[in-house]
């Protein structure tokens, strides 16, 4: 089972992520078990999804994460992907899930980012990492987390900005 | 000037430690080009024509000597012997091997420097106005403001993959000096009726391939609110500025495409959110800020009497009162002047300078100006705060050390970028053009007599020269493999700012001084006593200009 880095430890990924639809997404069928549904499958069943304690949302670049207003409040798990990783709209997406909508689940970043993102994106709120490039060494990404220990700047991890923590 | 504590050194040296990791996991091939890419852009290194370039952040172009002689000592030992002041203010090498970049960003980082964002698709470094609390015409002194702001953007997690960079520059003076109205952000700081402090907002200025002069999308903003409405100003961009072209990614297009109301609206309802947030500035915030940037230890003098001793010197050494006129600008404070440096001479690469040059300038700014140097984006360096007393003292020393060139503001203070000697995105060389055209105005009084002319050369459409705000603009341009040059007229970076227009076909580089040769005769022979070049053609126009240029030339 493929792993990933959460909440500072690795672990198994036992979800499971569908992709986009090509069709309706009305029309998708959502298998049983921990999954993973794109935006526009959650929006399109969300009804019936509800009911289920195991339904996470991903969400695209270039998709808006406000869409999915309470239903965050409620939900397990949210991924923000990253079609490429110089791509950086998931950083305000996490940010917006997490601040505007009250998120307080799983936050996950799937997709093509790179290791060195780590650090700012767990400032943005990101407390999974799931990377798409299976070799990526898991132990050395954990440890970017910690490339900072001190910023200026308030973050979801550090609402207080440095200049008023300063003695 | 901003000191570093304890905070701002531990800060700083994880991101060394960080990128000292990143070049290891490069170079030993576990980290890909195309991944180490924006790593390395966003401390500084750039791969060049020749050899890698790595950007040093001036912070809104202070420096101080111990930092000016690290500069020195890091030319000598990892590069040949010399850097180049930026278009906007910055230091950068030509000539550092990658392995060595990490042991460079540490020396730096002992004096208080780095090359953190200034390169990449991030929040550069915030630039200002060189005469920064000396100018006679300044509001409010701009420093603290960009220090604070400075802080905020460094390491910014959200903003570090934008779409495109992003620069912002602030002004706190009547007279702009830092080009507000051409960056993705200008702020002018204002103070409303009541007298306090705040912001005009501009968004959406830039050069580049497709220039554009900002729009105003707030006329005051309250000091106390300036992260925050940043940080909805930068968010709508992240998440709606183009990214599946990066010629149509700047905050430029965004806002032209919204509209400039609609922007402004998604801005105000973004901020709405982030209004009174932890960001928020408190007086004491300001106050703190401010406790860095209080005045030098500045001596009571009687201005009359200094300025008449300054006067009778001028009478006895025309050379020396020609260089009172161009280099030497007014202080806000009685008995003291601000003293442009010209990095510009005949024959070297405008704003290149040595090591030992460097190390000289770092003498004459302890000898004459509390230690502080600025670099502005004219690719000068200023003496701020200079008795006008020692004035003909501090002339004779730098004409010795060869920055004493009388041409601040004229024809031949050149703004140029490295071009094709160096970048690689120049589709032609500059730096060969502005020495043809110094050369070809030698006359130091017939510059002299010009007046103020500005005349910026970029080598690429990138237009790190500004060519679209010079009075005349030289944009380097790639025909079928041979380099070729199109002149532009009427551009201004300064209030009443304005975009440069295109004269017509482009000409040779050989051709170039005869040029600009005729451009200046048809001012000389139109201008009423009291116009400038710019005067002259915003009242006559290109057409008489053109006439004479592709006549000669055709």
């Amino acid at each position: 089972m493929p792993k990933l880095v959460k909440d500072g430890a690795i672990i198994e990924d036992t979800w499971q992520r569908l992709d986009k639809p090509a069709g309706d997404a009305a029309d998708v069928a959502v298998p049983e078990g921990q999954v993973i549904v794109p935006l526009s499958v959650w929006l399109a069943q969300r009804n019936a999804l509800q009911a289920r304690r195991d339904i996470g949302v991903w969400i695209d670049s270039d998709e808006n994460a406000l869409e999915l207003g309470e239903d965050a409040k409620t939900l397990p798990l949210v991924a923000v992907h990253f079609p490429g990783f110089m791509d950086g709209r998931a950083f305000s997406s996490a940010r917006l899930l997490r601040e505007r909508l009250g998120f307080e689940g799983e936050l996950r970043a799937v997709g093509a980012f790179i290791r060195d993102q780590l650090c700012y994106l767990s400032r943005c709120g990101v407390n999974a990492f799931r990377f798409d490039d299976e070799t990526t060494d898991l132990e050395q990404a954990k440890n970017s987390l910690k490339d900072f220990t001190e910023f200026y700047q308030a973050g979801v991890d550090q609402p207080v900005p440095l200049f008023r923590r300063r003695a | 000037m901003y000191i570093y504590d304890h905070y701002d050194h531990e800060i700083l040296r994880q991101r060394v430690a960080q990128f000292r990791d990143q070049t290891q996991r490069y170079l030993a091939g576990e980290l890909a080009d195309a991944e180490f890419l924006p790593l390395r852009l966003q401390n500084g290194l750039y791969i060049q024509r020749l050899a890698p370039m790595l950007r040093i952040n001036v912070p809104y172009g202070m420096l101080n000597t111990q930092q000016l002689r690290r500069l020195a000592r890091i030319a000598r030992d990892y590069d040949k012997g010399y850097c180049h002041v930026s278009t906007r203010q910055n230091i950068q090498y030509n000539w550092p091997n990658l392995e060595q970049v990490p042991d460079i960003l540490a020396e730096l980082a002992e004096v208080e420097m780095h090359g953190t964002q200034s390169s990449g698709n991030c929040i550069r470094n915030i630039t200002s106005d060189q005469f920064a609390g000396t100018a006679p015409d300044e509001v409010v002194d701009p420093r603290p403001y960009c220090e604070i702001i400075r802080q905020w953007s460094s390491f910014h997690p959200e903003f570090a993959f934008l779409p495109r960079k992003f620069k912002i520059a602030i002004s706190g003076s009547q007279m702009d000096r830092a080009a507000i109205q051409v960056h993705d952000i200008g702020l002018q700081l204002v103070t409303n009726d009541a007298g306090d402090i705040g912001f005009k907002v501009l968004v959406g200025g830039g050069l580049g391939r497709t220039p554009v002069i900002g729009s105003v999308i707030r006329d005051y903003l309250p000091e106390a609110h300036i992260l925050t409405y940043l940080e909805a100003i930068l968010r709508v961009y992240n998440l709606h500025g183009r990214r599946d072209n990066k010629y149509k990614a700047r905050i430029k297009i965004l806002v032209r495409a919204m509209g400039p109301e609609t922007f402004a609206q998604a801005v105000e309802e973004e901020w709405q959110h982030l209004k009174g947030a932890q960001s928020t500035l408190r007086s004491e915030d300001i106050e703190r800020a401010k406790s860095y940037f209080t005045e030098p230890d500045y001596q009571t003098l009687n201005d009359a009497q200094a300025q008449a001793g300054v006067d009778a010197l001028a009478g006895e050494h025309l050379a020396f009162s020609k260089w009172l006129q161009r280099n030497v600008r007014a202080h806000r404070v009685p008995g003291y002047a601000a003293v442009t440096l010209s990095l510009k001479p005949t024959g070297i690469a405008p704003g290149d300078v040595t090591d030992s040059q460097l190390e000289r300038i770092a003498d004459l700014a302890e000898r004459f100006s509390f230690g502080e140097v600025r670099t502005t984006h004219e690719q000068n360096m200023v003496l701020a705060d200079v008795r006008k007393d020692e004035l003909f003292e501090l002339w004779q020393a730098a004409r010795e050390a060869g920055f004493a060139t009388p041409n601040i503001g004229t024809l031949t203070d050149i703004i140029c970028c490295p071009g094709g000697d160096f970048c690689s995105l120049a589709n032609a060389k500059s730096i060969p053009i502005a020495e043809a055209i110094q050369r070809q105005f030698s006359d130091l009084d017939y510059v002299y007599d010009l007046g103020d002319l500005d005349l910026n050369i970029s080598g690429c459409m990138n237009a790190c020269g500004h060519h679209h705000v010079g009075h005349i603009g030289v944009l380097g341009v790639d025909k079928k493999g041979e380099e070729f040059y199109q002149v532009m007229l009427g551009g201004n970076a300064s209030n009443d700012a304005s975009l440069a227009k295109v004269l017509g076909p482009a000409f040779e580089a050989e051709q170039m001084p005869e040029v600009v040769q005729n451009l200046v005769n048809v001012y000389l022979e139109n201008r009423t006593d009291e116009e400038l070049f710019i005067d002259t053609y915003n009242r006559i126009g290109i057409v008489p200009f053109k006439e004479r240029v592709y006549a000669k030339a055709g």
